[in-house]
Order: C-alpha cells, then structure tokens, then sequence
C-alpha cells in the first residue's frame, strides 16, 4: 500500500526509548529486589551474561538472589501497613474527590457553550501551576499559626487552635485539592458529549429529575467516573509529596516509606522491593484502566 | 437551551472557590510585610526582591527552564511519534506492549518511576546529574503528548491525507505538509503541558539528579522542610503569574481564530 | 450546460465492442477480503480510454473498495489492475496515473483554493509560472475564477465540489475515480453538475470512472454501468441495453420499477417464448431468444411506463393481458401510477404519461381494468 520503508522508524524509535527508559528499568529493579544489600550496593555488575560468565557464573548469581527482602515486607509491620492505609486513604479520597468533582464537572457541562472552554481553562489552570506550590499553600493555611486557624479563632467559633496540619485530614485535604482536575475532566469529557435529547426522552416517558440522572445520566457517564477514579487512585496511592508536607509522623503512606528506605536508609533492595510489591498491587487496577482507555479509543473511532 | 439552575451555579462558583482560593491567598501573602502568615504586616514587595539576591534559588529556576525547555522538546517528538504509530500504523508486531509501555507513566507513581530510572543510571554506569533529569523527564512526559496528539489523530479526516497521496505526496511529505499543520494546536498544547510537568516536578528529579543539579521545586522542598519561607511565597506567586499569562494569552489566540473561523463560515453558507 | 448536442459522438462510441481495442484499465480476477469477510470477489473488468464508467450498487457492494483499489489506497488480495499495460501492483497512491476526487471533497483546511488545485502540480515539480498558469485555467473550467484566495471554509458546498474536482484533474490523470460526486449536492445542483462533468469529460478527453449508489446519476452519465452487488458484477451494459435487457430480476428491480410476472414456460421457439401464468390467468406471449425449456419457471419482465391500462377488454383477453383492480394511484405531475391488484394474485404497475388533466381521466380507485402490452415490450427472465 504505501511506502512502508519509512514506517517502521516512526515507531522504532519511541518503542526503542520507552522499552529502554521504561521496561528495562524494571527489570533492573526487580532484579534488585532479588539482592542482598552488600551486592546491590553500587557500582555493581547487575548484568549477567551466559557466554562471557559460563553458566555455573550464571546460575551461582541466581542462587544470591534471595527473597529475603520480600519477606521482609510480610514480617515488619510498618510495610503491610503502609500499603494498607495508602490504599485506605486513596480509596476514600476518591470516593470524596467524586462528590465534590461531579457537580463541578455537571456544572460546567451544563453551563452555556461560549462559557465553558473559558470554564475548562479555569480548570486546567491550577494544573498548570505547580503541584508543589499548591500544596505548600495548604501548609500557610491549615498550620495552627495558619489563616484557617486565624480566622476561626478570630470569629470565635474556636478556642484553640485545630491541630490539622501533620494529621491524616491534612493528607485528605491535600489529595483532594490536588488531583481535582484529574477527576474533573474526565468527567466533564464524558458529559459533555451526552446527548441532551436522551434525558428530555426519559423525562418524556415518565421520569423524575433525579430518576433521570441515576437511570440516564450517571450511566452514560461512567466511562468517565471510572477514567477519573483511576487517574486519581492510582498515583495517589504511590504518593510522597503530599504526605510528607501535610502529613505527621503518623501518616504511612507507602510512596513515604519507600523514600524513606531509599534517601534515609541508603536500602535500595528494600526500596526495589515496595516497589515491586507496589506495582504488583496496582497491576489489577492499571490493566482495566489502560482496559478502559482502549475501550473509549475504539468507541471514538 | 440549557437549563443553568441555580445548583449548577452553586457547585461551579464552590469548585473554583476551592481550587483557586489557597492560590489566591498566596499571592497576597507574598506581599506581607510580616513573616508570619496569620499577621498582616502591611504591603511590601521585598520578598521579591529577596528572592532576586538569593543566587541558589535563581541558579535552581534557571537549571530547571532548561531541563524544561530540553525535555519538552524531545518528548513533544517522541510523544508524537509515538502517537502516530498507534493511531495510523494499524495492528503492529508488539503494539500491545507498546501501548502499555507509552501509556503507563499516566498513572504510574513517581516513586516507583524515579527508582527506576535512577536503578538504570547506576547499573550503566553514568554520572548524574543534568542529563539524567532530562532523560527521566522525556521519558515521564512523553506519555502525556501521546495522549494528546492521538486524541487529535483520532478525530482526523483521514481522506483529506488520502488525497495528498493521491496528488503525488509521498507519505513522509504528507506528514509534513498536511497532517503536522493540522495537529500543530494539539502539538503546541503538548509541549505545554510538558514544561510545565517538568518544571514542575520534585519526586522523579530527586531521584534522578547528581550533585550541582539542583532543581527549583527540590530547593523549594527542601527550604519548605525547615519552614513557611516568605520568599517561597514570592517565587510560587512569579511562577503562577508565569504560567496565567502564557495560558490566557494562548487561549485569547485560539479563541479569536475559532471566532473568525465561525464567521466565514457562516458567511459561506449564506451565499451558496 | 453543453453549447452543441453530445449526442451524436456518445452514440457512436462502443470501444467494448471492438475487438481490437485495448482497455485503458484491465482489473483481471480481483479479489479483497477483510478478515473473513470478502468485500470483492473474483472480478474482472476492462475499462476503455475516454469512457465514463459508472460503479453502480447498494452500500456494502464493494464498489468503493474496488476504486480504492485502483487508486492505491487497498491492496488486492487476489488478482492484478493494470493501467496502459502497467501493472499497478505494488506501486503505492502517490505513483500512480490515477486522480481522485473524494467524497468528502478532502480539501486542505490550512491551503487556499489556489494552493490547494496547485498542490499536485507542485509535487510535480513544474515550473512556477506553468503551475500558475494551469491553475488559471482550472479554476476557468470549474467557473470559480475569483475565488482563489479564499479558503475551504469561505466556501458552499457546491463550490468546495468543483474544488475538488479542479484539484483532481489539475494534474491530467489517465484516469480520474470520483467518489459518489453527486451525493452531498440538492436535486437541482445535482442536475446541472451531472452536465457538466459530462461537458468536462468529453472536452478533456479523460477517461472517469465514478462510484454511486444512485442510478438516475448512473444512467444519465455513463457510457457503461456495472452493476455490483455483494462484491461481484451482476451486469455490465451500456444504460439503454440495462434498462431494457436486464439479466436478472435483480438488476431489473435495481434500475427503475419494473413488473416481474411469474410462469411456466410453455413453448419457446422461432424468437416466440410462451409462458402460461397463473397471475395473469392467461398466456405471456414475448418476443425474443432465451435458453428457456418448456416446464421451467421463468420471468415476464415488464417496465411499467410499457403498459397500457383500460377498463375495456382487449381484442385478444386470453393473450398478454391481466385484469385487477386499482388499489392505488401514484401521483408524481408528470406520470400517474396505477397499482392494480391482480385476479390471479400479485400487483402490476402501469405508468401513464398524465397528457389529460385529472378531472378528464377516466380510471380511478376500485375501479375493474385490463392492463395490456406489447410481445416485444418485455424480456424473460431466468433469474
């Protein structure tokens, strides 16, 4: 058909990049995961290659593997709970972000035509300033010299001042804050192509308002509720910048305790290892998300 | 005729109250005269001037426009690549995998990337520092242009292509002559969003970095961890203006090019 | 619209009957499959220099992938296109002599009129001043002269049509595909643009090979149609012998109305068929050759505008006539259609030219009739 000798180079270099920065990376790491400390620590020789090492050389470095820091993860309780209440607290974060997304996302989709690419913009705008420095201004607001402490004090609907930063709630806040655009628009996609005509049937036939939206709308728009729940849960379960600026010492989150392991601890198959276990965790959930991209892809085309 | 009651109203003015108002009370307290942000000292602008004095901060903001600039350069390339393979090349050998390679950073933890790439840098053996941050930036933001620049493919009138084709264009010319200036709005968008995702990134450069190569936001993080700095207030509030401005001047341009565009249009049909 | 009748030349050319002419277009055993699902199946076709050919059948035919595949765009599964002799396999859209005029128009957004018809000139590499000189004379031909600066959405639909066409034909092609030309158009624009590509085609000698759906189009513009259906030609013919000598019921019932009257094949020889029919309850009697036996099943093909329709008896009751009663009258101006339910079971159509005004014709609803023609009116049919 057409010339398909340049083809092959439009994807050969990207797939060659991604396979190179993205695939074998992991590989590395869970090789590393696989090692005792004194092994791993660099400069190491992590790869192994049969023809020049023999396959004894080979086979002797497999035995080192060990699974010692995977068992680990199991005994010391910190990790099982770390995992635990990062899925805890991204799950119920995401469970909150979808009320408070949902009207917004309805809003706008419903707001006038000539308003909403502004209302969009509006939307991507905090996005598009930096995710540091929107949590950092939660910090000047929620501390208890903070304006929110300030000004309830001042009003006199408190006493004390709330301890909010350095607890969990500060983390809810945080996670909530920043990944709103993340539900937002996935959501304000998949409403924003509904047909009208579809509600006003349903109304036609007999439905309430509100029976309208759970039979009719919410239905339609839940490629868009599952879009937006994943690209909030799942990076947000692997979060550390959050966490470490709003959260206490009490806060596990397991993007945490991996940096911990990793910058405090210098353990780097210990660091390999949560991350493993981290990806393996989030495997299920990435698969029906990338599921669910190529499902909407399709449904375009 | 769309039905904007008042529920709509109230969620859309409380959503956009909650997303801009911590921004907003940052930039007024960049203006404080006082240190701390419960007192209102009065206005002043020396934090900005401060800020200006303070040479490793002005070093960070510097290294970090380039690792922006270079990075969302190449990944905007890469990225677009990587979106016309998978939007025009059909059912290629290994597609699967390729997807879910270009796809995965979307969602993917930034610790868990960091890591990786920062265990790939040791195992080869390079020393790092400013290219290795670039390096894991492309691969990072690279996923981000994909998405973008095949959204666009995908809603491309193909024949319009077929018809350079016909005329004698071969296909690498076609590209370049018809499809990249019709995809050049979602391009351009892309590479926006990439410097801005590097720019503004801690995790994966703290991973990735080497002594000398210290980046804005991990001075940031790091000035933070001791304190409310009055001077951070100051350069988020610079770094926020930067961006507004470069979002409302881009959305005013192609906003008044779809007005036009709307108009002749509409003048077209009239007098067929 | 043409300055001198086009008649006379058009009549006159048959090169299909020619032995020794050589087609422009040879499509030799062409096959496609899609997966399981084969879209052309086996066919073969020889298209002559300066014709216009029409595809002509139903969506899903394979029409549109069959030109596809002569622009370049598919490649055969089976089979092989030669163009002059070339063998066209393997040689991708952009090598080869053939032009194409999309359906959707695929005008450049980003270019205007005049970049966008000197876009194929370029990628020739003529020199600057033929390319503008050319342009010139397309945008005269296609009567847009003026509008050379504007762009694809400054544009009707109408006009973004000749565009496309001035574009496609800047470049001269042996062979010029379009793509249902006419689909987007209204009636009357479609009317008058079937004349002119017609016009167009005949002065620029080219030869065009068009792709519709629609047979009034088909029939008013091709030298020769080609009947598709299910990926395979049913009938090539010219328009006059396929409106009147059908190969198949389906191809009868395609191009225009047409009354199918079934029966048995009683006698067929010295150019007389004879089939007794049980919805006429008597005996057709028509003209022709067929390799029908007598016992088989066969065919009265009959246009309707062929039929007389009275309330009298004909001389002959017994021999081609049929009585019913009219269930409905179909009034379209020009013609009225009587829908007759027979005695013998079934409906007839009989279209009669409306030379009377109404309240002077005498046939109306309920009414008792006798519908009568001609033994050389009609043709038999086997299937």
């Amino acid at each position: 058909m057409t010339n398909t000798n340049h083809r092959w180079i439009v994807r050969a270099i990207p797939y060659l990049w991604t396979l190179v920065f993205f695939l074998i990376p992991f590989i590395i790491v869970f090789k590393i995961s696989l090692s005792s400390p004194e092994i791993a620590q660099p400069p190491y020789s992590p790869t192994f290659d049969p023809f020049v090492d023999g396959w004894s050389e080979t086979f002797a470095r497999f035995a080192e593997f060990t699974s010692a820091n995977y068992l680990r993860l199991f005994d010391d309780s910190i990790y099982v709970s770390s995992y635990l209440s990062s899925i805890w607290i991204a799950g119920s974060s995401t469970v909150m972000m979808l009320f408070i997304a949902y009207p917004l996302a309805y809003g706008m989709a419903r707001a006038p035509k000539s308003w909403r690419p502004t209302l969009v913009m509006m939307v991507i705008l905090p996005f598009w300033t930096s995710f540091l420095i929107r949590v950092y201004a939660w910090i000047s607001i929620l501390s208890e010299e903070g304006l929110l402490n300030s000004m309830l004090l001042s009003l006199g609907i408190i006493d004390e001042p709330l301890v909010i930063l350095s607890t969990n709630a500060a983390v809810y806040i945080g996670i909530l804050y920043s990944y709103l655009p993340f539900m937002v628009l996935p959501l304000y996609s998949a409403l924003e192509k509904m047909d009208e005509s579809l509600i006003e049937a349903a109304k036609d036939l007999g439905c309430t308002n509100i029976q309208a939206f759970w039979k009719v709308t919410f239905p339609l728009s839940l490629p868009g509720v599952i879009a937006g729940c994943f690209l909030v849960f799942i990076p947000a379960v692997g979060e550390f910048v959050i966490p470490d600026l709003l959260g206490g010492s009490d806060t596990v989150m397991i993007g945490k305790t991996m940096w911990e392991e990793f910058f405090n601890n210098r353990d780097w198959p210990a660091a390999s290892a949560v991350a493993i276990a981290l990806l393996i965790v989030l495997m299920i959930p990435i698969m029906i998300f990338q599921n669910n991209q190529a499902k909407q892809q399709e449904a375009g085309q | 005729m769309k039905r904007f009651s008042t529920f709509n109203a109230v969620s859309l003015t409380a959503g956009f109250a909650f997303l801009y108002l911590p921004i907003l009370l940052l930039i007024l307290y960049s203006f404080n005269a006082g240190r701390s942000v419960a007192v209102w000292g009065g206005w002043s602008t020396k934090w900005y001037a401060s800020v200006f004095s303070n040479q490793q901060l002005l070093d960070a903001a510097w290294i970090t426009l380039k690792v922006a600039f270079l990075s969302a350069s190449i990944a905007t390339i890469l990225g677009t690549m990587a979106a016309l393979a998978l939007a025009r090349h059909g059912r290629f050998a290994g597609r699967t995998l390729f997807s879910g390679m270009v796809y995965a950073p979307l969602v993917m933890p930034e610790v868990i990337t960091g890591l990786s790439l920062l265990l790939l840098f040791v195992s080869i053996n390079v020393d790092r520092g400013f290219w290795t941050i670039v390096l894991a930036h492309i691969t990072f933001t690279m996923c981000f242009v994909a998405v973008v620049v095949q959204s666009r493919l995908v809603s491309f009138d193909r024949s319009i292509e077929e018809a350079a084709l016909d005329l004698g264009c071969t296909p690498f010319m076609t590209f370049f002559r018809i499809t990249l200036p019709l995809i050049l709005p979602a391009v351009i968008s892309s590479w926006m969003l990439a410097f801005t995702l590097s720019l503004d990134d801690l995790v994966i450069s703290s991973f990735t970095t080497g002594p000398g190569a210290t980046t804005l936001p991990m001075k940031i993080y790091s000035d933070v961890r001791l304190g409310v700095k009055p001077e951070i207030n100051a350069v988020c509030s610079m770094m926020v203006a930067v961006v507004t401005v470069t979002v409302i001047i881009a959305s005013i341009m192609t906003k008044r090019q779809e007005v036009e565009r709307e108009r002749a249009e509409r003048l077209a049909q009239t007098t067929s | 619209m043409a300055a001198k009748s086009i008649g006379p030349i058009r009549r006159k050319f048959a090169p299909w009957d020619d032995p020794s002419a050589k087609p422009l277009i040879r499509i030799e055993n062409v096959s496609k499959n899609f997966g399981s699902f084969t879209a052309v199946n086996n066919v073969s076709l020889d298209i002559f220099e300066r014709e216009f050919f029409a595809l002509l059948g139903p969506s899903g035919c394979g029409k549109t992938t069959l030109m596809r595949m002569l622009a370049g765009f598919e490649t055969p599964s089976a089979g092989s296109i030669s163009i002059a002799g070339q063998d066209l396999a393997g040689i991708p859209p952009h090598k080869r002599p053939v032009n194409m005029m999309f359906q959707s128009y695929a005008l450049f957004p980003h270019m205007t009129v005049e970049k966008n018809i000197a876009f194929g000139l370029e990628m020739e590499k003529l020199p600057k001043g033929e390319i503008t000189a050319r342009v010139e004379e397309m945008l005269k031909l296609v009567k847009l002269e003026g509008f050379a600066l504007r762009k694809p959405h400054q544009l009707s639909g109408g006009q973004r049509q000749r565009v496309a066409l001035a574009r496609a034909i800047a470049k001269r092609p042996k062979v010029l595909l379009l793509d249902e030309p006419l689909g987007a158009l209204d009636k009357k624009l479609r009317e008058e643009t079937q004349f002119e590509l017609l016009d167009l085609q005949m002065s620029l000698g080219m030869t065009f090979v068009i792709v519709t759906h629609d047979q009034d189009e088909a029939m008013t513009m091709a030298d020769r149609i080609a009947v598709m259906d299910k990926g395979q030609f049913v009938q090539i013919s010219p328009p006059a012998e396929l409106y009147e000598q059908p190969v198949s019921k389906y191809v009868a019932d395609f191009i225009g109305d047409i009354n199918l009257i079934e029966g048995r094949v009683e006698k067929n020889d010295l150019g007389k068929i004879i089939l007794g029919s049980d919805m006429t309850g008597g005996m057709i009697e028509a003209s022709g050759e067929s390799a029908v036996k007598n016992g088989d099943t066969a065919w009265f093909a009959l246009r309707p505008e062929k039929v007389s329709i009275g309330l009298s008896p004909p001389e002959n009751p017994s021999v081609n006539t049929a009585t019913g009663t009219v269930w409905d009258i179909g009034y379209v101006g020009d013609v009225s259609v009587y829908h007759v339910r027979l005695d013998g079971g079934g409906t007839m159509r009989a279209s009669i030219a409306n030379t009377r005004r109404i309240v002077e014709r005498p046939i109306s609803w309920e009414d008792k009739v006798f519908l009568t023609w001609a033994p050389d009116s009609g043709i038999v049919l086997t299937k």
